[in-house]
């Protein structure tokens, strides 16, 4: 098998690799082919295997079968470092960083610029600065990593990536926690990497992003390849439809028309609710049968909207109230035991129990509720887990399986399966897509509309405007920790919710004249 | 029908066993027993004896280190109960006793949970404190002497027979069920292991993390107190210096070699309390050998060593390829 001449060289030739977990076959004979100064996308439902693929390549865990060249010589790193001396960077999903270290120290972290066995901590921040100014970023490099937002926190990561001097630079959804802005700097580096030469995977849910950067798609579907194409060439249904392998309208857009939820009863409401230094007061009443949508720039108050809301951050201001009547939300138990439930945007870190079985996920809220004297017995936990199982169609559908062992999409279902359990009657969802594919994210959004229509109260956010607008009977817009705008009904639009959320700029341009 | 299979106990069953063996050729009458006014004597039933205080306080461990804490006052709180129940033997009834020796055990562990759970201490320095303070109480308590006591109830309780077996090891069986019954009789065995495999999260589920935690400290404290009060009774007296000394070691030992992650989440009292048996089993073969107690503690390191070896994946995904590599050549 020589190399037939290609119009650019191949970079990166995956061929024949396999990858097996115990019984579970997640890569059979995929090939993968980069070249260099090429953005390739990568893409595939959750369990595809392009997470398994990006590992095997660089040396995470052992492959199977299959070589992989890399500018025609064959490598086979051994670890994520390996690889990256090799010249393939890495930035996952979660950002691999050390939010205890400063901005500057997590660039330069294991090569910091040393003089007499002292680290240069001033040369060490200008050159962080001149790094992260490339990216469009101007922040404080002494400040700990941790306190800037996942956004600021992946660019790092990836400013830290491309500055390791990679041949091959591998982004695991990059996008995922970036507002439009930042996706813009984001793709201006990539071209311009490109156009250096280096090679750019790019594993994104996004298909909009897929069209608008990559030059060629791969397509993987259980473990195989499914194939290769020119981008430009082609059709978003075809693609659509090699991910999924069925026919699929592109878009769920059956919305019910608005008008009809508007005599709802109020399930829950807050009155002049809020904290001082967190989230302006605010008034929000959520009806029984109707999602609320909240939608905003990172950093707006849309999660601290919801954490009040929960009881996961205790307000300091205001009047909430269930079903009319005045309750106190001191903490997620208060929320719990008002029939409250709450699916964080951290699904890892504030979400799943990674090391306890999918059973034991999702009966943890509704044991929670019940209290220490009223275990449910093995029978009735594996009865929940298989009802939820099935009903939610969780992969795999084994219920003693470790949750931190499943696909983001299908953690995110557990979780729901976790609240839906309790028998809510709100349920508040942060980013439930975020991270999800194509096909679990259509899935997703069906469940929010037949809970809905069941009676249930959502409260929902998404960075994502187009699904915002799809679901919502109400989109609450939020700019700078308050809420600024209600739309309802046929003013919902994604023009209209930009509007309000643009008409920030002209404010604050008002008040730096004044 | 894996799930019945003890696949999580294998290597700690495997451990006892082969100790055992070792033991029967140092030893050779090891396995011998023999009835004698109603009380079984030999090897093995001094092994079950000696090994009751570090079961009794693995038990309260295992839940402590599965909350991903740690409890370093246990010794210290062993020399606390034992100095109350030596200094209120002679003069009270064994009732007011033991209430007084494991109401002291209850009290520090609410200041250990307290701490960790309210004041978000670490634990390792939260019971730090109660370590270094414990034994300074228990000494005002025995006003430094050492206290002796003739009650013929407590001596009972570190020295009778109950159906052929020593009271202790009685009572360690009996707070093994009880435990048992308790943690994964109610819904406490599932939320502690939440906590102590992402307390966020659990804490976001509406479990009471704090509750929790507080819990596991106050069952920590009332074990430890309750295997002070049998060390006491053993030796008829108490020695606030030397009472448990160390112990607190042995117990974290006997819940990791249990498999009981230090990071929590899941645990197993059974095995825990089989991880205080290896520990115990060892020490009496030494005895028994004639090598030099000094021995003990390397012999020791090497069978911990060995036994967090067969548990680690790692490990068994390194001896897996080996195994293949040499299938292949072969």
């Amino acid at each position: 098998m020589e190399n037939s001449p290609d119009p650019a060289p191949a970079l990166v030739e995956v061929r024949g690799i396999s990858k097996s977990f115990g019984a579970v076959r997640a890569l059979q004979e995929v090939d993968f082919t980069l070249r260099a100064g090429e953005i390739h996308a990568l893409l595939g439902e959750n369990g595809a295997g392009k997470s398994t693929l990006i590992k095997a390549v660089t040396g995470v865990f052992p492959r199977d079968t299959g070589i992989v060249r890399l500018g025609g010589e064959e490598v086979a790193p051994r670890s994520a470092k390996a690889a990256l001396q090799a010249g393939i960077a890495t930035v996952y999903q979660e950002v691999n960083l050390l939010p205890n270290l400063s901005v500057a120290q997590n660039l330069f972290l294991d090569r910091q610029p040393m003089r007499f066995g002292i680290v240069r901590e001033g040369e060490m921040r200008r050159r962080a600065n001149a790094l992260l100014a490339d990216f469009g970023l101007d922040i404080d490099v002494a400040a700990p990593l941790g306190s800037y937002s996942v956004a600021v926190q992946h660019v790092t990561a990836i400013a830290r990536a491309v500055d390791l001097s990679a041949r091959v630079l591998i982004l695991d959804e990059p996008t995922a926690s970036l507002d439009r802005h930042e996706v813009d700097i984001l793709f201006g580096i990539m071209r311009q990497l490109a156009k250096r030469g280096i090679g750019i995977v790019f594993v994104s849910h996004f298909l909009d992003q897929v069209y608008e950067i990559s030059d060629r798609v791969t397509v993987l579907r259980n473990g195989r390849l499914v194939g290769e194409r020119e981008t430009a060439s082609l059709p978003r249904l075809e693609l659509i439809r090699m991910m999924l392998g069925r026919e699929l309208a592109e878009t769920t857009s059956a919305r019910a028309s608005a008008t009809e939820h508007r005599a709802r009863e109020i399930c829950a409401s807050f009155e002049n609710y809020g904290k001082a230094g967190y989230v302006a007061p605010f008034n929000l009443e959520l009806r029984h049968g109707e999602v609320v949508g909240l939608a905003g720039l990172l950093g707006s108050g849309r999660t601290e909207t919801a954490r009040l809301v929960f009881g996961a951050e205790r307000a300091d201001r205001g009047q909430a109230k269930v079903e009319g009547a005045p309750v106190r939300l001191q903490s997620p138990r208060d929320g719990v035991r008002h029939g409250f439930g709450y699916c964080p945007e951290e699904r890892k870190t504030d979400g799943i129990v990674a090391e306890l079985s999918v059973r034991e996920n999702i009966v943890l809220a509704l044991q929670a509720k019940r209290g220490l004297h009223r275990p449910l017995s093995r029978r009735e936990q594996d009865e929940i887990a298989r009802r939820y199982v099935k009903m939610l169609d969780i992969r795999p559908a084994d219920a003693e399986r470790p949750v931190g062992l499943l696909s983001g999409g299908n953690q995110q279902k557990v979780l729901l399966a976790r609240w839906l359990a309790t028998s809510p009657r709100l349920l508040v969802l942060d980013e439930p897509t975020r991270g999800i594919d194509v096909g679990a994210h259509a899935e997703i959004i069906r469940l929010i509309r037949e809970l809905c229509d069941d009676g249930l109260a959502l409260l929902v956010i998404s960075s994502e405007l187009d699904e915002i607008v799809t679901y919502s009977d109400r989109v609450v817009v939020l700019r700078d920790r308050a809420h600024v705008e209600e739309l309802a009904g046929e003013a919902i639009d994604v023009g209209n919710i930009l509007a309000a959320i643009a008409a920030d700029g002209a404010a604050i341009a008002h008040e730096g004249r004044a | 029908m894996t799930a019945l299979l003890p696949r999580r106990g294998l290597a700690q069953i495997l451990a006892l066993i082969v100790i055992l063996a070792v033991d029967r050729v140092v030893s050779p009458q090891f396995f011998d027993l023999r009835l004698q006014d109603g009380r079984l004597f030999g090897s093995l039933i001094d092994v079950l004896n000696r090994g009751t205080p570090v079961a009794l306080l693995s038990l309260g461990m295992v839940l402590v280190i599965a909350t991903r804490g740690i409890d370093l006052s246990v010794g210290a709180v062993m020399a606390i109960s034992g100095a109350i129940a030596a200094s209120l033997a002679d003069s009270h009834g064994l009732p007011i006793v033991l209430g007084a020796a494991l109401g002291a055990g209850l009290v520090c562990g609410l200041w250990n949970g307290f701490l960790v759970a309210v004041l978000g201490m670490q634990p390792i320095v939260a019971t730090l404190i109660l370590m270094v303070a414990g034994r300074g109480i228990a000494q005002l308590i025995t006003e430094g002497r050492i206290v002796t006591f003739s009650s013929p109830d407590l001596v009972w309780l570190g020295n009778g027979a109950v159906l052929g077996l020593p009271v202790p090891v009685a009572i360690a069986l009996g707070m093994l069920i009880l435990t048992g019954a308790v943690v994964r009789g109610s819904a406490l065995g599932l939320l502690i292991e939440a906590t102590g495999g992402n307390a966020r999260a659990s804490e976001l589920a509406g479990v009471g993390t704090r509750a929790m935690i507080l819990s596991v400290y106050v069952w920590c404290g009332v074990c430890a107190a309750l295997a002070g009060v049998i060390a006491a009774a053993d030796i008829m007296g108490a020695d606030a210096n030397n009472a448990g000394l160390w112990l607190e070691l042995d117990a974290i030992l006997a819940v990791v070699i249990g498999g009981t992650s230090l990071f929590g989440g899941r645990f197993s009292l059974v095995l825990a309390v089989l991880g205080a048996l290896i520990i115990q089993t060892m020490n009496t073969g030494i005895l028994l050998s004639g090598y030099p107690p000094e021995f003990n503690l390397l012999v020791k390191a090497v069978v911990v060593l060995a036994v967090l070896l067969l548990q680690s994946p790692k490990f068994a995904g390194i001896a897996g390829t080996a195994a293949r590599l040499r299938r292949s050549k072969a």
